[in-house]
């Protein structure tokens, strides 16, 4: 027989088996999902859950398709969460300090309570790359929320009403388009296919017939 | 956390890992199939050479043709709404261009749409970016190297494709690669680069160059990050949680809108459009012939069965591509992406004796095809439920390269299989086949438009780029290239639509029609839009929700 644990669905038990994910369980339970649910694999932030352990005081976050139930869990699922996006021309912007402070000036009123970091579901080092964004430190407040799947989960929990997710993407942003070096091979290639400068050998190599096309792919040389 | 039998084959595994590594640095490799090994362990193997999981289509525009019985399903299905419950006088949105799906080129279609001053829409299933693009990890390809060219790029995809590739749109493919990811670079997105600025670039199954351009293993998620914000910047509309139910056509035939529904309240919208964009991805969640798949919640083939219904044929629909390397254990993550990176980057295939069954990087079907036979040879290692699998030997990406590349080079992969106590710095991991892509579609031109007149498609849903099999890196490429190319002609077709026509669903009509003249009797309706999970916990189905009046 499986090994069955109690779980609490938004407060009401149900008794599943113990190898499920939350977002499985909640399946099994009879609920068919269309809020709270994306990708199914960690990747998209859809399925943000809080949940305690009965008896203990501790109140857990995590990524509901990430995280397998656990005896006496109770469980609230957290499909939307209220986030500020602030638009702007990323052809206008500049990668200086201002432009963190006239967007999001909310974040220089952390308190440094370090809420977000205890609640992020990636582990991510959150109120480092706030820190970070404070100094215009665009490039290492990219690095450190690279993997930020945007749950909204850090910014649930932070006293200061903070968007930390659109913080981390405004600075990724910016890294990619200003600070990161620029790819010459990259500006030299595109210039010869507007310059026209590769269309004959495509046009060359649309021109052969099955057999030529086929013989040469089979006789190609690799780049080791 | 691994069996006692597992941690007995990890054993053989390790006995033999450094005559491997050895090899691999001496440039030895396991032997690459010759052209007719290739052929016959495919046949032999590959599940689109099972006949008995296949149906003919009796009606339609590929009538006669064979797609797997699952599609042929949801394309002769019944429609959601029947056409005369709707009324199209009441029209709640009314745009120049509608997208259908928010995935990455329904994101990359509406941008250039935007930009090419249209009036544009994008409807999709669940949340913006709840789409296969934000889970692709490996990476995009582009012969943007002095080594590379496109032609070079083009010969690969049309030996990848087994020459069915359409040429005309692999051109396109190719050609417009560099310039996409520069318009990307542009946009901020974050690719792996050299501190010179050199772009990383690395092998995938069946290049010859290596142009693999990776934003570390997030590549499809910085990619649709950006292109959301982007979005967002330019203040697109965006209409979530409703999917398109039926294509609504004009008094010509041309595409004139969508039949929208509500996916919690099942609210019926009509939206109204000069024209439509279809780009609703894939098909993974349709589980054709029980496989597990990579794909999003709502991969359902939704754009096929629209635009099948509306008149538009469809390109090699009987081809699917299942990912060699999907996770067979443990459960949690049973059917999840093993990146193709874990190979690129020198992970080995090898059987539960250790032995390194194969060449790791031959082309996806021809590898799934060669997992699939070594199992059945009794080389695998029972999983759970019956399952098998064989070692993905991932211990030696650290030891070619150095400490630290797995964490810096494939952080989601790590992330993924430490929560269920196992590192695959340390331990080689479990794989199978797994249910990942849709190499057939929808038939386009190279405009983007379908046969259907203002009928647009674009990424996933497209048939005929990839011929019968698609390599890695040249999906997020195609959805960018013809994404952009979908918005931008569709803007343009737009402006020559003069309004005050007269919608209709008769298409829908006559369908409903033909499937009865062929006695088709079916309770299936369609497009799917979700899949119902119950992990086999018997649940009350309710029956198909009908419109209440
Ligand atoms: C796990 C994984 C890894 C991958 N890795 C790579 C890789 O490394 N390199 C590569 O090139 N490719 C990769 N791919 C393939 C590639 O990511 C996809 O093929 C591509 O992103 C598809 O983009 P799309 O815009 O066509 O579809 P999607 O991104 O899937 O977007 C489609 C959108 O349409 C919505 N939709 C569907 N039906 C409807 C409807 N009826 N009404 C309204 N909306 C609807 C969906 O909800 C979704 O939001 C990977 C795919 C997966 C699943
Ligand atoms: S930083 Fe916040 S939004 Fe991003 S993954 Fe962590 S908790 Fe989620
Ligand atoms: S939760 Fe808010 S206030 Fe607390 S450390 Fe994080 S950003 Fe600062
Ligand atoms: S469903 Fe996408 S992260 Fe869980």
């Amino acid at each position: 027989m499986e090994k069955m644990v109690n779980i609490y669905l938004y407060g009401k038990k149900y008794e599943v088996p113990a190898s499920l994910t939350i977002m499985n369980a909640m399946e099994y339970a009879g609920y068919q999902l269309v809020r709270g649910v994306g990708c199914r694999c960690g990747f998209c932030g859809a399925c943000a859950t809080i949940y305690r352990i009965k008896g203990q005081n501790e109140l857990k976050t995590c990524l509901a398709c990430q995280t397998k139930v656990e005896d006496n869990m109770y469980i609230a699922t957290l499909p939307f969460f209220p986030l500020v996006k602030q638009p702007y021309d990323i052809e206008k912007v500049k990668p200086t300090e201002q432009i963190m402070m006239q967007l999001y000036p909310e974040i220089y009123a952390c308190v440094g309570c370090n809420a977000c970091t205890k609640a992020c579901t990636q582990d991510l080092k959150v109120m480092q790359y706030i820190a970070y964004a404070q100094r215009g430190e665009y490039e290492k407040c990219a690095e450190e929320s690279f993997d930020c799947v945007m749950c909204g989960v850090c910014s649930s929990r932070c006293p200061a009403g903070i968007t930390h997710p659109q913080v981390g993407l405004l600075a990724r942003r910016l890294t990619g388009k200003y600070l990161a070096p620029e790819t010459q091979h990259l500006l030299e290639r595109v210039a010869e296919i507007e310059g026209g400068n590769c269309e004959a050998a495509l046009q060359d190599i649309m021109a052969k017939t099955a057999e030529e096309l086929k013989e040469l792919y089979n006789n190609r040389d690799f780049e080791q | 956390m691994y069996t006692q039998e597992m941690l007995e084959s990890i054993k053989k595994v390790e006995a033999t890992r450094a005559e491997r590594l050895a090899n691999v640095k001496a440039g030895i490799h396991p032997r690459r199939m010759t052209a007719e090994e290739k052929v016959q362990v495919k046949m032999e193997n590959h599940p689109d050479y099972i006949a008995s999981q296949f149906a003919e289509l009796a009606i339609g525009p590929n009538k006669g043709e064979k797609v797997p019985l699952e599609l042929a399903e949801v394309l002769q299905g019944n429609p959601r709404v029947n056409p005369k419950d709707i009324d199209l006088k009441k029209i709640d949105y009314d745009v120049d261009v509608l997208v259908i799906g928010g995935g990455g080129s329904g994101s990359a279609a509406a941008i250039m749409a935007h930009e090419n001053g249209a009036n544009v829409m994008i409807v999709t299933k669940l949340r913006h970016g709840d789409a296969n693009t934000m889970m692709a990890e490996g990476g995009i390809q582009a012969a943007d190297k002095p080594n590379d060219s496109p032609a070079q790029h083009y010969l690969d995809v049309m030996g990848g494709g087994h020459f069915k590739n359409v040429p005309e749109l692999v051109k396109k493919l190719v050609n417009d690669a560099p310039i996409c990811i520069k318009w990307l670079n542009d946009l901020g997105v974050m690719f792996d680069k050299e501190a010179d600025g050199t772009m990383v670039t690395t092998h995938g199954g069946g290049t010859s160059r290596k142009r693999m351009h990776a934003c570390k293993d997030y590549s499809g998620a910085e990619i649709m990050r950006v292109l959301r914000d982007e979005v967002q910047n330019r203040q697109i509309p965006v209409v979530d949680f409703t999917s398109a139910i039926e294509i609504i056509k004009d008094e010509q035939g041309r595409a004139a809108g969508a039949v929208l529904m509500n996916m919690e309240t099942k609210e019926i919208r009509i939206a109204r459009a000069k024209t439509v964009v279809i780009a609703t991805g894939g098909a993974g969640r349709m589980h054709y012939q029980g496989f597990p798949t990579s794909n999003h919640y709502g991969a359902t083939a939704d754009g096929l069965v629209l635009a099948y219904r509306a008149g538009a044929p469809l390109l090699y629909a009987y081809t699917l591509q299942y990912h060699p390397t999907g996770a067979a254990y443990p459960s949690q993550i049973f059917g999840a992406l093993v990146t193709e990176k874990v190979r690129s980057i020198g992970a080995q295939l090898v059987n539960k004796d250790g032995e390194p069954f194969m060449y790791s990087l031959e082309t996806r079907d021809i590898c799934a095809s060669g997992v699939i036979r070594e199992c059945k040879r009794g080389n695998g290692v029972d999983t759970f439920n019956g399952g098998q699998g064989v070692w993905l030997d991932s211990p030696m990406i650290d030891m070619i390269h150095g400490e630290g590349t797995i964490e810096k080079r494939i952080p989601a992969m790590l992330r993924m299989y430490l929560k269920y106590g196992i590192d695959m710095r340390k331990q080689p991991i479990l794989i199978y086949p797994t249910l990942h892509y849709q190499n057939g579609g929808i038939k386009i031109g190279v405009n983007g438009m379908s046969e259907v007149e203002n009928l647009f498609v674009a990424g996933e849903a497209v048939g005929g780029i990839h011929g019968e099999n698609r390599l890695m890196g040249n999906s997020l490429l195609d959805i960018i290239v013809f994404g952009r190319n979908a918005g931008v002609n569709a803007a343009a077709a737009a402006k020559e639509v003069k309004l005050g026509k007269k919608l209709n669903l008769d298409h829908v009509k006559s369908f409903m029609k033909e499937m009865k003249d062929a006695g088709i009797k079916t309770d299936v309706v369609s497009p799917k839009l979700l899949p119902r999970y119950t992990h086999g916990n018997p649940v009350y189905d309710e029956p198909n929700a009908k419109l209440m009046k």
